[in-house]
Parts: structure tokens; C-alpha cells; sequence
């Protein structure tokens, strides 16, 4: 009861009624009152009566009754033994209530709190997770010292619960239990890095809301999380964001360098730099200055950028401060039209953001200075917004905008609002001290003002001139007189101080004034403020010295009526000037000096703006809105010189954000990378060029068994693949040339971006510029194998030291995952048709190129009518040289695959050629991860020369896009590649001519593709020519009525989209070759590898 | 972060309290009732506030002051927007956020305001997770609860609390579907006494009504994205595609919501669709003014301009008015000094005029300053900066949406100083 008395005293506003229903008697003094108190007994009796009573709807009505008491802060804390009982009723809303007001009530009843206690820990363990997490919540927001070992208990249980959401629930019990008994901090920090090493979106912000509560100095554990709130960052909901954010700046401001100064060393450290930022620009600008940005910090920046757009605005003003206090100068800027933005919101957003802007406009004019209309000053504005858009237009006027911004304010002086109005007026003086140019013009206007009507304004005008005047007082005296003239009519008393302190120092300037001025002064001294009395006598001791003949009387009056004002300080004054300026016998030293004391050149005054010192609070903050220390504000320290060791951040676990590897990294895995292709390379010009270069000691052997397995036939073939060779990469000139000088280390990280989606097509094999790293040795070489292959397939970081266990390996490919699919998701979307081209011309030429290695094209018995008819063209997929003894093959079988109808089968010949047994041949992470992939059963050992044939299956997802896998054995990984040829994409599909005609019908206009080509021979037979064709595609033959027209039909194996390709034979050796198929991009590069096979024919 | 809230009325009475830590007495607003008195008008109240022993955040809306009690440093913006967001759920909830419907819902209010925050920090804000865990009341289900004595407090858990689209419940069917986009496009418009205009900018939002079965992913397109300058989103829009393709992707939030605000870039130049001739003078001598206002079509784009509404917020000085519009009607309340003119229509053959005198209080000096009038219109099926919907596409569902796009043109802050 005695807090419901407190409540009436403070709240005058309570009604009588009121007051006398929570008063006791003893307290409450009128009848009428202590009758209604009595009534309300009443009442609350009944309130008990309905909560004993059996009915669920009669206790809930009870209960709203109740809480509509607690809402209104009356206090029904009698009721509790009768409500506790309830908790563990079955209907959900009154439990809801009673736990409403368990949470408020608790602390006072403690003892008979504990009863609810039970109810809670049954329910802790309750297989619903919502249940879970509102006991958890109940049983940590009831305030009771001695249950704190229970909660203890139970908020370590819920911190490693299967329920994010009951982890989530855990981190804020954390503060709730800290804030109950501090002495458990040890331990709740052990939970809190716990639930940091949380991958749930859910539980971040929270966790972090109870690590700056309760460890706030901790930041040792933040440092193997920082990346990964950095990359949750966008997905947390938006209050954790905030919270993320302002901790990270903190974080951020410990632990990097300052990206500030020009001339910072440039950081040569590899484990820094291995990601850092992925557009061309960012290195642009860092290798245009020496200072390197720690890549942690720049990861920071660039996942933040995103929430300026966020609809929260304390999302965006966190993001802004983030800018302000971490980025790099000229990278600040990207926050203006956000903050700007947010003037649009409420009032109250609008008065935070205009202060934080007032803070930075005044060390970075250039910001705001675009956006300068944004702050132009409405008359529906409530007045502390004005000041501050007007504090800010003042902070921006320089002499570009002087005008326009004098304009604006000449409005403003004529405001309504007089406050508004006086707070021009000085805005007006700070423009004029600091822009020299404009500094007559105000004070022209300034004492064009002195005539206003309004005294708050010329009162205003008379301060601020007087500002002014101190800055050049030579020129000024006529406007001095004027003041003086004015003088009477102005009764505020700072103004007249003002004009006091005018006369006095510039007394010589007036001499006939002054004097009268001082007289006037001695009629009305009595009557004036204290400060006008000061004023006045500081008047009369100057005109004393300067002009004693005519002022001694009229000073000897004053100081007279000073000595015995009420004020001691104007008594004190009086009696300080008396001893300094009158001489006599007693008089000291001081007296000499006492002109040069009191008519010293005094230093004009600086005019600032008021928000000039608030940069010493983080931006955004309480303390900065207050411009007042706030209780729990965390200082933001200055940056390190040195940057702690990054390495701190660094997890098993490698993030995925960076694009590409910078300096020492990439210029190693480049390298590695031409000795990888100088490989194959090598094997390449044998296998295509018998009579080259013996250079390549291993690898002449590889090829030259291989093509040993050839048959004669093949043989054939191969010179045909070679020319072809070398037709396709000249005739696809500008791509291939791109994909080859595109291996130049450099140039490739430069393009690496914008070139992704051809690069990850580009194969191994295509690249020519590796002729001088013949010899490597097989280690090296095997061994870069995996890193360079994984970095140009997926386009991340991968700075993974090459023999990585596959323990650490295995997650690293699913954090990546994530990535790629977002790539492929864009390919998606934009089909593309300018890249796509490119991609597919690589492919072909490498395509020709594998079949240089290894040739055993068996081009057996063409079945016409057969749909699946096999070609086998088989391909390299790992030479026993790389792969340290174990080499692959594979083939499209041009089967329906087995396991699933959008694969394409492929078919796998594993041989060991090397001395020892190869065990635990299986595949492991593919790239992109999202490829659907059909793994063989892993080969539990293969002997040394033996081979066996295994088959798996392949999604392609209709396009070109080579799959990336790795191969494994026991020991070592192999990254490899399927680069499918657009044939092979292809299943045939029967149909008759008419459907054929019709379904041709359909797909016309951009959906068909044709070319002419020039045949070999000119009186070829059909049959050759669809053996060609057949060869080519994976495609079936429609029976034609006409001699001259072959028609193919086929469907793409993943969308199943038909493929029509038809061939008019009418006028020999010239055949009409046409495509129809909506899938555009197939069809042009099926009608080429077409027009290259029957160009031969 | 937030301790406890305080709702308070116009005349400053606390009708309802809520604590998330240990009680703070209501002692506490005193500082604010002080703070009130001195700025005499509650918009003036500022927003933050300091105490010996906490500090007080507040926001004023609706003719009610939310007024937070903190211990610790806070983003002050956090708070603010958090109480906002709070009268928002309050809209939503009961149509109205006013003292009357808090007071009548208090069980609701209270039950919400327990689940908004935990300890202090927002826990659940988005209003379909609200809206599954505690129903909104609607006579029906009020008349029903009173018989079976059911309760309006969902028994699971939302399910989008869980999930990564938080915005959007699992399972919602409809048997018509339907998505609704509105471009709205304020004016915000400082013109001078001339005419020329001082300053002015174009801020648009999309209001989406979708009621779409299942989870569909939406795309919207726009004819010249280019347009847009500075664009905030909905937490469901994929800012990645918009970065790269400048297409709105998004899994929708089930009903109304604001998908996306935008300013115009400031290179195109505004089109002011009205123009006004006014004449406000108060005479040196007499105790009288004259006031003398004509509105015109100006740069239109060929639609009608209506709702047409002039507001000028007299000086104090000014008693009463005699004024004689030639169309709409006019209204002067004595106790705000603000003169509403309500045209409605525009009507370019036969311009509207509003002329007369002001009688002013006597021996009082005449005002300094002019009033400035504050300009509201509306231009139905028009995009003021010329942006353009060009598709809206949906994946994920199989079914057709019947799908529209309206546009409307508003005044926003627009202001012509005389």
C-alpha cells in the first residue's frame, strides 16, 4: 500500500475517486473517500471470490479486471496468493495473464512467488519449444534472489536447446539474471560465448544485447565471431542489427588501423589481404594509396552498406554512424542520402537525425552541402527542429551558398515564431564572422533589424552586432551612435548590456555620446537587472579614465549607488573598480594600471556552433543526443597504431565472402596455376601435334600411352580434332584470346569479376601460355591442383593451404555454397545472351582440345533409327600424372540416366597406373555445390594396372557450365571437371514428320537458327551425313517422306525443351542446316559444332 | 534498453503504465510534465529528456505521448522508432490509436506490449506474428468469447517467427486472389512570394494490399527504375536484385504493408501542378487586412487536380475573417487562428478566389510576416515523376492473381510563403 500512496502524491492528475480507492484509512482523510476505498475492498474481494470460483471464463474476467488495474498502476498485490494459484491453469490467455502479473508482483511477494516456481521448471521441459521459451521467460523475469541457481540452471539448458527461438529466449534471461545478482557474471559469460558461436539469425542480436550488457570489455569473444555477424548482419532482424552494428563499431575501432591517414604503410600480410573487396574500384583505390585496409574491416563496411536502404531508421543511423567512425574519408559520403531520407520521417526521428547530421556537417561541409534545400526551415516545423536545420544551414554556408543562404534567413527574421526568429539572427552573426566576404552585408542588415518592431529581435540584432563590431570596431561608429540612439526604446536587458559594453569600449569613438549615455543610466540604475548595473558600471569606471572632467560625478553616483546594491556581486564589482580607478592614499599598485586593465584590446569572441564539441560522443548515441555522458555509454577508443594480430579472427571454418585473392595470395595461386595448365598444356600439343615439342618428359609419356590405346581410326580423328582446334579457337578468336591472356595472373583478378561466368566454364585445358614451366615436378604440381582448380571454379577465396584436410575442407564447400547459388540464381535469371557465346566457344575449343589428349573416337556403326546411338568419344577427366598414379576417362554413354530423368549419364573409367593400391576412390565436394550430382559407390581398392568402369549421373541443367568435382582417393583429392558438349545435352525424342512440321510451326522467328554450310564432298550420302550429325548430337532421326531432308528430333535432358534440327539436301555440297528450339543459346552453339562436323563430312 | 512505458494523455494524464524491469515509479514523468509546460505545445516537447536517474525518451502521436523510461545508453533512435511501431500495431489493431481504444482494449494492449518486448528488446514487432499469437478484436469473435468463454490468444507458436521470411505466415489461403500496388507520390514543394519555387522534391511509397495463397515470390518491374534515387524497403525485398537488376523480388507479407519508399532524383525537375496568386496584407492604420487568394492549373499532365484544400495559419492578431470564396467553402477557427479553404475540384475555365477582410485586434502592431498557405491536392491515376509499373510477376504458386496498379499524386509538405 505504501507504493499506491506514493502514487498519489507524485500524480497530482489521479482523480479524488481514484486516490481514494488505493489509500488506506490511516492515510486517506475524507469520508466519502474511505467509503469508496471500502467498496473497492469490496471489489477485490470479489475479484479473489471469482478467481477461487470453478469457471475458466469467471477467473479470466477476474484476471483482465486485474490487469487493467496493474496498466493503470494501481496496486492489486493483495490478490496474489489467489492469482498464483492459477499458473498452472490449462487455458492459454489466463495463464498468460497470471504471468503478467506474477512478472510485476513477484519482487514484493517473494515467498509466495516460489509457489509458482514448479509449474515453470515442468514446463522448461516441455516438448513444445513456444512453451519452453515463455517459461524460460516468465521464471527469468521474476525477480526472486533465491531462485537464481534455478535459473542458472535453466538458462544454460536453453542455451544449447534444438529451438532457436528458445536460445534466443536464453540470451535475454542472461540479463535478466545478471541484473539480479551480478556474481554470476563468470559464468553467464561462458553461455554468452556460447550462444555467440550461434549460427541462428535469431539468437545474434540478442546474444550480442547480452554481451554488451554484461561483458561489454570481453572483445577477445567476439573476435572468432566477427565474421560471421558480419555476414548474418543482413538477415538478423532489424533491433539486433542495431545492436550488432554499434558493437561492431566499437569492435572495429580496436582492432584496425586507422583508414584516415594518407600515408599508412601498405600491408603486405597475406592472411589479411586474402579477401578483401570485390570490385575493381575498392582496389583501385587501395592500390592508389599505400594504406591497405584490413579486410575484416572493409568486410565490415561493405555488409553493412545494404541496411542504408533498411526501412528502420535506427538501422540507417547505426549503418551512418558505422561510416562515420570507420571509413575511410571519402567513403563517408555514401551515407548522406539516407540520412537525408529519414528527415522525412517522424518528428522525433527527424530532431536525432538533424542532430547527428549538425555534428557532422560542421567537420565535413561537403556531405550535406548537395543537400542543402532539405533543411529549409517550414513554418509548420516545431522549433527545435528549426534551430536545428538552422544550426546546420549555418554550418554549411560557405561562399559559394552565402547568398542563397542569407535569402533563406532574411524569411526566417520575419518568423512568428520569435524564438525561431532570434536564433536567425545569430545565426546570421556566425555567418558573417566566418565567411569575410558577407560580413558587411549582415551587419548592414543586422542594423537594418535594430528598426524591427519586435524587441526580442532588435535585442537579438544588438548582441550580435556587438559580436561583430569587436571583430572590426574602426569602421563602426556610426553604427554605435545608432545604438545608442536606439537605446531607450530597448528594454531586454542582455541588449542593453550589450550596447553598455559597446559605449564603454569604443567610448573614444563617442565622446559626446558615452557621457549622456552614463547619465541616463545613473537616473534609471536602480530599477535596471543586475546585468545592466554591471555593465553600467564598468561604463562609468572606463569614461573615468578616458574622460574624467566630464564623468567623475556621474561615476563617484554610481559606484555609490553599486556599494549599496542587493546583489554582492554588483557590490563587489563597485568595490573592485572603486580601489582600481579612484586614487587614493591606500590605493596599491594597481591603480597604475588600471587603464591598461580595463581598456586592454580585448580579443574578439569566436561564434561556434553549439554542436561543436558533441563529436567527442559516438555519433547516434544518448550521450550524444544529451551531449551528456549517459550511464553504460562505452567510450569508442581511438585506433590502434598497430593493429592487433588479425589472425585472432581467423576460424577453421573460411567465410566465403571474398571474391578474389589480393598480392602475395594470388600471384602464388597464379602461378601455381600455370604449372597445373603447363600440364596439360603440354599434353595437349602432343596429343594435337605429333611432331612438337618433346619438352614435357612426363607428360609425353602420358599421351603417348594414350594414344597408343588408340585405334587407326582415331588416329584420324585426332588430326581432324586438332585442326579443328585450331579453326574453332581462331574463328572464336576474341574468346578463346580472352580466356588465354585471361590466365595472366594479373589481368585475371583485375577481370575476375566481371568475367565470372565464362571463367568458371573456362577449363583447365584451354589456356596456352605456360610453355617455360614444362618440368615440374609431379608433387608441386598435383599438389596446387586442388586450390587454383577451386578458385577458378568458384570464384572465392579459397587461400586454403593446397593439402587441406578434408575435415576442414567439407564445410568450407557448404559455406560456399551458399554463394554460388546465388551466381547460378543470376545466371538464371538473365539468360544472358551476351555471355553466353563466349562461354560456349571456350568449351568448344576445349572440347577439341581433351580430344587432342586423348583420342579414341570410336566411330563404330552408325544405327540410323536407332534413338540412343553412341559415339563414344571419351574425354580425359584426371591423366595418371596429376592424379599420382590414378587416371580417369569418361564417356557419355547417351543413355537415359538411371538415377534421375534430368541427368545425363556419364560413364567413368577409373585405372591405377601406378605401383602401389589405390583405395577409397569416391567423390567428394563439387563446385557448384547445388550441382545434382550422382556419386558412384565409392571403389574400396584398385589395384595397380587395373581399370574398372563406373557410371554416374550428371544434371547439367542445360547448359555448357563445365560440373566440378573432386575426385578422392584415401590420400589425396583431385579437383576435376565434365565440360559436357551441348550434344550431349540432348536425349532423343521420336516423333512423326507431321508433329515434327508442326511442332517446327512453333518455333520460328527467334527460336530458330540456321546457317548454310559448304559439305566436303559433294555427293555425300544421307547416311553419312546423319552419321555426322548423330555424332555431334545425342539426337533421333525422324523419318522424312522427302529425299532431300533430314530431320533430327531431340528434347534437352534437364527442361526437356525440343530440339528440332533439320537439314535441306537440295542443292549439294550446300546444305540448309536449321535449328528451331527455344532455348536460343543451345541452338547456336549446336548449329556450330553442326556446321564444324559436316564441314568434314 | 527499455524499462517502462508510459501512456499519456493530452492533458497529461498517465492512463496506462508497463514495466519490463523492476517498477519505475510514475514519479518519473514529472520531468516530462515540466518539460511539457515549457514548450506549451506538445510538438515542441523534446524528444529526449534527461533526469537524475533516467532518461526519458517520448514520442507524440495521436493526441498521445509514449513516453519510455531508460536506465542505460540507448540509441535514442531505437527508442523511437520502437514506440512508433508500437502506435502502429495499435492502428492495426483497433483502427484508431487514441486514449479511448487503449483504455478499452487495455487486456490486448497489455498482452501485446508483453510480447513486443522482452526485458527491454524488441522481441516480436512484425504485426502477422502478433497477429497469430494475439487475434485482433472484431465483434464477432468478441460475442463468441463471451459465450464459450474462448479467448483471443493464439495457442501456437507464429510460424513465421521461425522462419526467415518473418513477415509471412505459413499456410494462408485465399480463394480470390489478388495483389493491389498503390504509387503514391507527395510533392514537397517551398514556393515563394513570386511564385518560383524555392525548393522542391518528390517522395513516393508503394502500398501493397496482397492477398495471395501459399508462398508466392513476386517480382515488380518498373519502366524507368531509373527514377528512383534513394529507395528504402520492406525487409522481405531482395536489395541484391535490386542492386544488380532494379526489379522489387519479393516473398510478400500476407495484407497491407509499405513495400517501398523512394525520393526522386533531384536532377529531374518537379512539376508543380498548381499555381497560386495571393495577396495578404494587414494595414499600418485600420485594424483590418485584406486577403485576396487564387489558385490555378499549372503543370498538370492533362488530369484534374482535386481535393483541392488551402490552410493558412493566421497571426495571432487576426480576430476574424469576412471572406467570400466563388467555390468550396471556408472555415476560420478562432481558437488555432488556421483558415481552411476547401475547394475540391479544380476547374480551369472557372478559377477558385477567395477574397476578403481580416479584422484585426486593435493597438496590437500589425504582424511581421505573412502567413504562408499550405497547399493539399490529390491527382488521381498519375505519378508525378512519371514512374511507371511495367510487370508484375509471380513464381512459386500456379494459380493467376488478378493483379493492379493505381497511382495518385499528393501534396505533401507544400507550402507557398507570401
Amino acid at each position: 500500500m505504501s507504493l499506491a500512496t506514493g502514487y498519489n502524491d507524485q500524480t497530482g492528475a489521479e482523480t479524488a475517486v481514484e486516490a481514494g480507492q488505493e489509500t488506506t484509512p490511516t492515510t486517506s482523510s475524507t469520508g466519502a473517500a474511505f467509503g469508496l476505498f471500502s467498496a473497492d475492498f469490496k471489489k477485490n474481494e470479489d475479484l479473489k471470490e471469482m478467481l477461487e470460483s470453478n469457471k475458466e471464463s469467471l477467473k479470466l474476467e477476474a484476471m483482465k479486471r486485474i490487469v487493467g488495474l496493474i496498466s493503470k498502476g494501481k496496486n492489486s498485490s493483495e490478490l496474489f496468493p489467489a492469482v498464483v494459484k492459477n499458473v498452472a491453469s490449462k487455458n492459454i490467455e489466463l495463464k498468460k495473464l497470471v504471468y503478467v502479473y506474477l512478472v510485476r508482483y513477484a519482487e514484493e511477494q517473494q515467498d509466495l512467488a516460489l509457489l509458482s516456481i514448479s509449474t515453470f521448471q515442468r514446463a522448461l521441459k516441455d516438448p513444445n519449444q513456444f512453451i519452453r521459451a515463455s517459461a524460460l521467460r516468465v521464471l527469468s523475469s521474476i525477480r526472486v534472489p533465491i531462485i537464481v541457481p534455478i535459473m542458472m540452471l535453466a538458462i544454460k539448458e536453453a542455451a544449447t536447446d534444438m529451438s532457436p527461438y528458445v536460445r534466443k529466449t536464453s540470451a535475454h534471461a542472461i540479463q535478466k539474471l545478471y541484473s539480479l545478482d551480478p556474481d554470476q557474471k563468470e559464468q553467464l559469460i561462458e553461455v554468452i560465448e556460447k550462444l555467440l558461436k550461434d549460427k541462428s539469425t535469431l539468437v545474434a542480436g540478442s546474444v550480442v544485447v547480452a554481451f554488451e550488457d554484461v561483458c561489454p570489455d570481453r572483445i577477445d569473444l567476439i573476435h572468432k565471431n566477427y565474421r560471421k555477424l558480419c555476414n548474418l548482419l543482413v538477415d538478423v532482424e532489424e533491433w539486433g542489427q542495431v545492436v550488432i552494428i554499434s558493437m561492431l563499431t566499437r569492435y572495429a575501432r580496436t582492432q584496425f588501423t586507422s583508414p584516415w591517414k594518407e600515408d599508412a604503410v601498405f600491408d603486405e600480410n597475406n592472411e589479411k589481404t586474402f579477401y578483401d573487396s570485390d570490385s575493381e574500384e575498392k582496389k583501385g583505390q587501395n592500390e592508389a594509396k599505400p594504406y591497405m585496409m584490413d579486410p575484416d574491416h572493409r568486410l565490415l563496411l561493405r555488409n553493412t552498406k545494404p541496411l542504408l536502404q533498411s526501412r528502420n531508421t535506427a538501422v540507417v543511423m547505426s549503418v551512418a554512424q558505422l561510416y562515420w567512425h570507420l571509413a575511410p574519408k571519402h567513403e563517408v559520403s555514401v551515407v548522406t542520402k539516407s540520412l537525408v531520407r529519414l528527415l522525412r520521417s517522424h518528428r522525433e526521428v527527424q530532431y536525432i537525425v538533424l542532430q547527428n547530421i549538425a555534428t557532422m556537417s560542421i567537420q565535413r561541409k561537403g556531405m550535406f552541402e548537395p543537400f542543402m534545400k532539405s533543411f529549409y526551415v517550414r513554418s509548420t516545423d516545431p522549433t527545435h527542429i528549426k534551430t536545428l536545420k538552422l544550426e546546420i544551414l549555418t554550418n554549411l554556408a560557405n561562399e559559394a551558398n552565402i547568398s542563397t543562404i542569407l535569402r533563406e534567413f532574411q524569411t526566417y527574421v520575419k518568423s512568428q515564431d520569435k524564438a525561431f526568429a532570434a536564433a536567425t539572427i545569430q545565426a546570421i552573426g556566425r555567418c558573417a564572422t566566418n565567411i569575410s566576404e558577407v560580413t558587411d552585408t549582415c551587419l548592414n542588415g543586422l542594423v537594418l533589424l535594430l528598426s524591427n518592431r519586435d524587441e526580442s529581435v532588435v535585442a537579438e540584432s544588438v548582441v550580435v552586432i556587438k559580436k561583430l563590431l569587436q571583430t572590426q570596431p574602426t569602421q563602426h561608429s556610426e553604427i554605435i551612435k545608432h545604438m545608442a540612439k536606439l537605446f531607450d526604446n530597448i528594454t531586454v536587458p542582455m541588449a542593453r548590456a550589450s550596447i553598455l559594453w559597446l559605449m564603454g569600449e569604443y567610448c573614444d569613438r563617442v565622446p559626446k555620446i558615452a557621457p549622456d549615455v552614463l547619465r541616463k543610466m545613473a537616473k534609471s540604475f536602480t530599477a535596471e537587472e543586475d546585468i545592466v548595473k554591471l555593465q553600467t558600471v564598468n561604463l562609468a569606471a572606463k569614461l573615468y579614465l578616458t574622460n574624467s572632467k566630464q564623468t567623475k560625478l556621474l561615476t563617484q553616483y554610481i559606484l555609490n549607488l553599486g556599494r549599496y546594491d542587493q546583489n554582492y556581486d554588483i557590490r563587489d564589482r563597485t568595490r573592485f573598480i572603486r580601489q582600481l580607478i579612484v586614487p587614493s592614499e591606500k590605493s596599491g599598485a594597481l591603480n597604475k594600471y588600471a587603464r591598461r586593465i580595463l581598456l586592454a584590446p580585448k580579443p574578439a569572441p569566436v561564434l561556434e556552433s553549439a554542436f561543436k564539441d558533441r563529436d567527442r560522443f559516438q555519433l547516434g548515441t544518448l550521450s550524444h543526443s544529451l551531449n551528456v555522458k549517459a550511464s553504460g555509454y562505452h567510450e569508442l577508443s581511438d585506433w590502434p597504431a598497430v593493429a592487433p594480430d588479425p589472425s585472432v579472427r581467423n576460424v577453421e571454418v573460411i567465410e566465403p565472402v571474398k571474391e578474389w585473392a589480393p598480392s602475395l595470395g594470388k600471384a602464388k595461386q597464379s602461378k601455381s596455376d600455370d604449372k597445373f595448365y603447363s600440364d596439360d598444356e603440354e599434353k595437349e600439343e602432343e596429343g594435337s601435334d605429333s611432331s612438337s615439342s618433346e619438352d614435357g618428359s612426363s607428360s609425353s609419356d602420358s599421351s603417348s600411352s594414350s594414344s597408343k590405346d588408340s585405334d587407326s581410326g582415331s588416329e584420324e580423328e585426332s588430326s581432324e580434332e586438332s585442326e579443328e582446334t585450331s579453326s574453332g579457337s581462331g574463328g572464336s578468336s576474341s574468346g578463346s584470346e580472352k580466356s588465354s591472356s585471361e590466365s595472366e595472373s594479373e589481368q585475371r583478378q583485375k577481370k575476375k569479376t566481371k568475367k565470372m561466368p565464362q571463367r568458371k566454364r573456362k577449363p583447365a585445358a584451354s589456356d596456352s601460355d605456360s610453355d617455360e614451366n614444362g618440368n615440374v615436378d609431379q608433387a608441386s604440381s598435383s599438389a596446387s591442383e586442388s586450390s587454383p582448380e577451386s578458385e577458378s571454379e568458384s570464384d572465392s577465396d579459397s587461400p586454403a593451404p593446397p593439402k587441406k584436410k578434408e575435415a576442414n575442407a567439407q564445410p568450407k564447400m557448404a559455406v560456399k555454397s551458399k554463394k554460388e547459388v546465388s551466381l547460378l540464381d543470376l545466371d538464371d535469371f538473365t539468360p544472358a545472351t551476351t555471355n553466353a557465346p563466349q562461354p560456349s566457344l571456350v568449351s568448344s575449343s576445349l572440347l577439341s582440345d581433351l580430344e587432342g589428349l586423348s583420342l579414341s573416337n570410336v566411330s563404330s556403326a552408325v544405327q540410323v533409327t536407332s534413338p540412343s546411338f553412341g559415339p563414344v568419344k571419351t574425354y580425359e577427366l584426371l591423366h595418371h600424372m596429376t592424379g599420382k598414379g590414378l587416371s580417369a576417362k569418361y564417356h557419355f554413354p547417351r543413355q537415359p540416366c538411371l538415377y534421375q530423368p534430368t541427368m545425363v549419364s556419364v560413364q567413368v573409367i577409373l585405372t591405377n597406373s601406378s605401383d602401389h593400391v589405390l583405395e577409397e576412390i569416391h567423390i567428394g565436394e563439387r563446385s557448384p555445390a547445388s550441382l545434382n550430382l550422382h556419386c558412384f559407390n565409392t571403389i574400396e581398392r584398385l589395384e595397380p594396372g587395373a581399370s574398372v568402369t563406373v557410371s554416374m549421373g550428371v544434371d547439367f541443367s542445360d547448359s555448357t557450365q563445365a560440373a566440378n568435382f573432386q575426385l578422392c582417393t584415401k590420400e589425396d583429392q583431385f579437383s576435376v571437371s565434365i565440360q559436357p558438349a551441348v550434344g550431349e545435352l540432348l536425349m532423343p525424342f521420336s516423333m512423326s514428320e507431321a508433329d515434327f512440321s508442326k511442332e517446327q510451326r512453333n518455333l520460328q522467328g527467334m527460336n530458330e537458327t540456321s546457317a548454310t554450310v559448304a559439305m566436303a564432298t559433294a555427293n555425300t550420302p544421307r547416311q553419312a551425313v546423319s552419321k555426322q550429325v548423330l555424332s555431334v548430337a545425342n539426337v533421333g532421326v525422324v523419318s522424312s517422306s522427302q529425299d532431300s531432308m533430314l530431320r533430327f528430333s531431340g528434347r534437352t535432358v534437364s527442361s526437356k525443351a525440343l530440339v528440332l534440327v533439320s537439314l535441306d539436301l537440295k542443292e549439294p555440297p550446300a546444305v540448309l542446316l536449321t535449328i528451331n528450339t527455344d532455348k536460343t543459346v543451345m541452338a547456336s552453339m549446336l548449329l556450330r559444332d553442326l556446321k564444324r562436323a559436316l564441314a568434314q563430312a | 534498453m527499455i524499462n517502462s512505458l508510459f501512456l499519456i494523455n493530452h492533458s497529461g494524464d498517465i492512463f496506462l503504465e508497463k514495466h519490463w524491469k523492476s517498477v519505475i515509479s510514475r514519479s518519473v514523468c514529472d520531468y516530462f510534465f515540466e518539460a511539457k509546460e515549457k514548450a506549451i505545445e506538445p510538438e515542441n516537447v523534446p524528444p529526449v529528456l534527461q533526469t537524475p536517474h533516467h532518461y526519458l525518451i517520448s514520442i507524440y502521436r495521436d493526441k498521445i505521448f509514449f513516453l519510455s523510461a531508460i536506465q542505460t545508453e540507448v540509441p535514442p533512435l531505437f527508442v523511437i522508432e520502437f514506440l512508433h511501431r508500437v502506435g502502429d500495431t495499435f492502428l492495426d489493431y483497433f483502427g484508431e490509436c487514441s486514449e479511448t481504444v487503449i483504455k478499452d482494449n487495455v487486456v490486448i494492449v497489455y498482452e501485446l506490449l508483453e510480447e513486443m518486448l522482452d526485458n527491454g528488446f524488441p522481441l516480436a514487432t512484425e504485426s502477422n506474428v502478433l497477429k497469430e499469437m494475439i487475434k485482433p478484436p472484431n465483434i464477432l469473435r468478441s460475442v463468441v468469447n463471451t459465450l464459450t468463454g474462448g479467448s483471443h490468444v493464439g495457442d501456437t507458436l507464429p510460424t513465421g517467427q521461425l522462419s526467415n521470411v518473418p513477415w509471412r505466415r505459413a499456410g494462408v489461403k485465399y480463394t480470390n486472389n489478388e495483389a493491389y500496388f498503390d504509387v503514391i507520390e507527395e510533392i514537397d514543394a517551398i514556393l515563394d512570394k513570386s511564385g518560383t519555387t524555392v525548393f522542391a522534391e518528390i517522395q513516393g511509397v508503394i502500398e501493397a494490399c496482397v492477398r495471395l495463397t501459399g508462398m508466392p515470390d513476386l517480382t515488380l518491374s518498373f519502366m524507368n527504375p531509373r527514377l528512383l534515387d534513394d529507395v528504402s524497403f520492406h525487409p522481405c525485398v531482395r536489395f541484391k536484385r535490386w542492386e544488380s537488376e532494379r526489379v522489387l523480388s519479393f516473398i510478400p507479407p500476407d495484407g497491407n504493408f509499405t513495400l517501398m519508399t523512394y525520393q526522386v532524383s533531384s536532377q529531374n525537375l518537379v512539376a508543380i501542378p498548381v499555381y497560386v496568386k495571393q495577396n495578404i496584407s494587414f494595414l499600418e492604420a485600420g485594424s483590418c487586412g485584406r486577403l485576396d487568394i487564387t489558385i490555378g492549373p499549372k503543370q498538370t499532365m492533362g488530369k484534374t487536380v482535386e481535393g483541392l484544400m488551402v490552410t493558412v495559419h493566421m497571426p495571432k492578431a487576426v480576430l476574424s475573417v469576412n471572406l467570400t470564396a466563388t467555390q468550396g467553402t471556408h472555415t476560420y477557427d478562432l481558437a488555432t487562428k488556421t483558415l481552411v479553404w476547401d475547394i475540391g475540384k479544380l476547374n480551369p475555365q472557372k478559377l477558385p478566389n477567395l477574397r476578403g477582410s481580416l479584422s484585426m485586434q486593435t493597438g496590437v502592431p500589425k504582424p511581421e510576416e505573412n502567413p504562408s498557405l499550405n497547399i493539399d491536392l490529390k491527382i488521381q491515376q498519375l505519378a508525378i515523376s512519371g514512374l511507371k509499373v511495367s510487370r508484375l510477376d509471380m513464381y512459386g504458386e500456379k494459380y493467376k492473381p488478378f493483379k493492379g496498379v493505381k497511382y495518385l499524386t499528393k501534396a505533401g509538405k507544400f507550402q507557398v510563403r507570401t
